[in-house]
């Protein structure tokens, strides 16, 4: 049995005040909608990305509000 | 309001006003030495009366596991749904059925307290409750003790994050919650928090086992709901078992026309179109449809009306109701209700159409709680339900009926600025 890891990107909505300086720092990661709040990936990324890994978390640091985490999924893969 | 029951279970022998103890214990059998195991909630199979139909037992076991010094039981009776108003027909007629439900449960989980919320606009209910409360403090019963809280009456206060924030903190705000299930918290004790109607029928279900329970329903949706009646310009209520034909339930509720289309659930609801009057009331016969009993409510819409001119009235009052703590939410609602409003008037509507349908898939899943994608699910299924209206809407040609009376009840909200949050 072998684990895999991945991340993904989540915002808390009631922090995030839309500031949009996440997809300034992870522009493949996150992009705004129309009144400029946050669509983050859905698909979580692999832990080998490590240009993705750093994009986002300079994203999570660069949030003002610190609306953002990274979560690390580890899922079981026979 | 009136009542017509069918099949009477929580709104037995209603009398047209709440009854006392004596005729509470008369109609349903004493109150002492009542109590309810883990295995009869699991047998009943209950689910949730609140709208998202969530079993009720498994809440129960999920609280049970967690090493609380302190429990609360919260009886959710707020009713913020402009268009539901079946807790406050049940707190009127039979008010110590829910009392009783919340006792055994909270018995169950060694809970000291059990607070019933009512909002504050509800006065009536909220005597009727303190009566009633008052009532059994007479009988010096072991178990919890009872209070009434009134938070105020705006839509989303009846969210169970939102109400617990209320009881903690005086804020009617839902919480951002991102792992479920997430233990609700007073302080630092759990809290089991239910609809009125959940707990009116666990009340049953103490006095005659989860098997009585299962005889009516479906398997998968036991027992029956209490149904909120929009149409005809009454507004009713009626206790059927779920799975009962839409159309029997809205015949015994004296609504003669055939409708046009079904608004089911409530303002976060679904629409069905009016040709489906003999599927069953229960959200497996609804699924294929798209649609689901939501909170019970069943507004049915006459043939002379405007689906789309409906829309845009109940959008709009959702997006004032938004509690405006998440950007797509506040931001997003708005935006969409002024669709909705060139739409219904058939001025400027070109874009319109495709720009709901754009931003509702921007804008799902991204509020802290479900208070937009209730009004999404809501949006979308009007625009399959009323596709050939809204594409004449959108083409500028309103229908003949779209400056007519509307049917949908609208609470009257004052300047969204004052806003009452607390």
């Amino acid at each position: 049995m072998r684990r895999t890891v991945t991340f993904r990107i989540v915002v808390d909505p009631i922090r995030c005040d839309g500031f949009g300086h996440c997809a300034e720092l992870a522009p493949e990661l996150v992009t705004l909608d129309e009144w400029g709040y946050p669509i983050v990936q859905a698909e979580p990324f692999p832990q080998s990305d490590h240009e993705l890994h750093r994009s986002a978390q300079l994203a999570v640091r660069g949030c003002p509000r610190q609306a953002l985490t990274l979560q690390k999924i580890i899922a079981a893969q026979s | 309001m009136t009542v017509e029951l069918t099949t009477r279970r929580v709104l037995a022998n209603h009398l047209g006003r709440p009854k006392t103890l004596a005729e509470h214990e008369d109609d349903f059998g004493p109150i002492n030495r009542l109590a309810i195991s883990i295995d009869v909630l699991r047998e009943s199979g209950i689910t949730g009366r609140g709208g998202a139909a969530f079993p009720t037992a498994k809440k129960v076991e999920f609280l049970l596991q967690q090493r609380r010094a302190t429990r609360y039981v919260v009886v959710n009776a707020m009713e913020g749904e402009p268009a539901a108003h079946k807790d406050r027909m049940l707190l009127a007629s039979n008010p110590h059925l829910v009392l009783d439900g919340a006792m055994v449960l909270a018995n169950l989980l060694n809970a000291d307290s059990v607070v019933v919320c009512i909002a504050r606009d509800h006065v009536t209910t909220i005597a009727h409750v303190k009566a009633a409360i008052a009532q059994r403090g007479g009988r010096r019963l072991q178990g919890p003790s009872f209070e009434v809280q009134s938070p105020p009456g705006r839509y989303v206060a009846g969210e169970e994050s939102a109400l617990v924030h209320w009881l903690n903190s005086n804020e009617t705000l839902p919480q951002y919650r991102p792992t479920r299930p997430s233990l609700l918290q007073i302080g630092r004790g759990g809290v089991l928090l239910d609809n009125a109607e959940t707990h009116a029928n666990i009340g049953l279900i103490a006095r005659h086992g989860g098997e009585w329970f299962r005889s009516v329903g479906t398997a998968s949706r036991p027992g029956t709901t209490i149904t909120s009646i929009t149409g005809n310009g009454k507004a009713l209520v009626v206790e059927v078992p779920y799975g009962t034909p839409i159309r029997s339930i809205l015949s015994g509720a004296g609504i003669d026309y055939a409708p046009r289309a079904l608004l089911l659930g409530g303002y976060g609801g679904t629409w069905l179109d009016g040709k489906h009057l003999d599927v069953g009331f229960d959200d497996d016969s609804l699924r294929p449809f798209g649609a689901g009993t939501g909170a019970g409510v069943i507004m049915a819409l006459p043939p002379q009306s405007c689906g789309v001119a409906e829309c845009a009235r109940i959008v709009e009052y959702m997006a004032k109701e938004s509690a405006r703590q998440c950007g797509p939410c506040a931001f997003g609602l708005p935006a969409m209700a002024e669709d909705l409003k060139a739409l219904a008037s058939g001025r400027n509507a070109a874009q319109s159409l495709s720009r709901l349908s754009s931003r509702s898939d921007v804008i799902e899943g991204r509020g802290a709680c479900r208070h937009p994608d209730g009004v999404i699910r809501f949006v979308r299924t009007a625009l399959s339900v009323f596709a050939e209206d809204f594409n004449q809407h959108a083409a500028g040609h309103p229908c003949q009926f779209a400056l007519g009376p509307r049917v949908s009840y609208i609470p009257h909200q004052s300047d969204v600025k004052d806003l009452e949050w607390e």
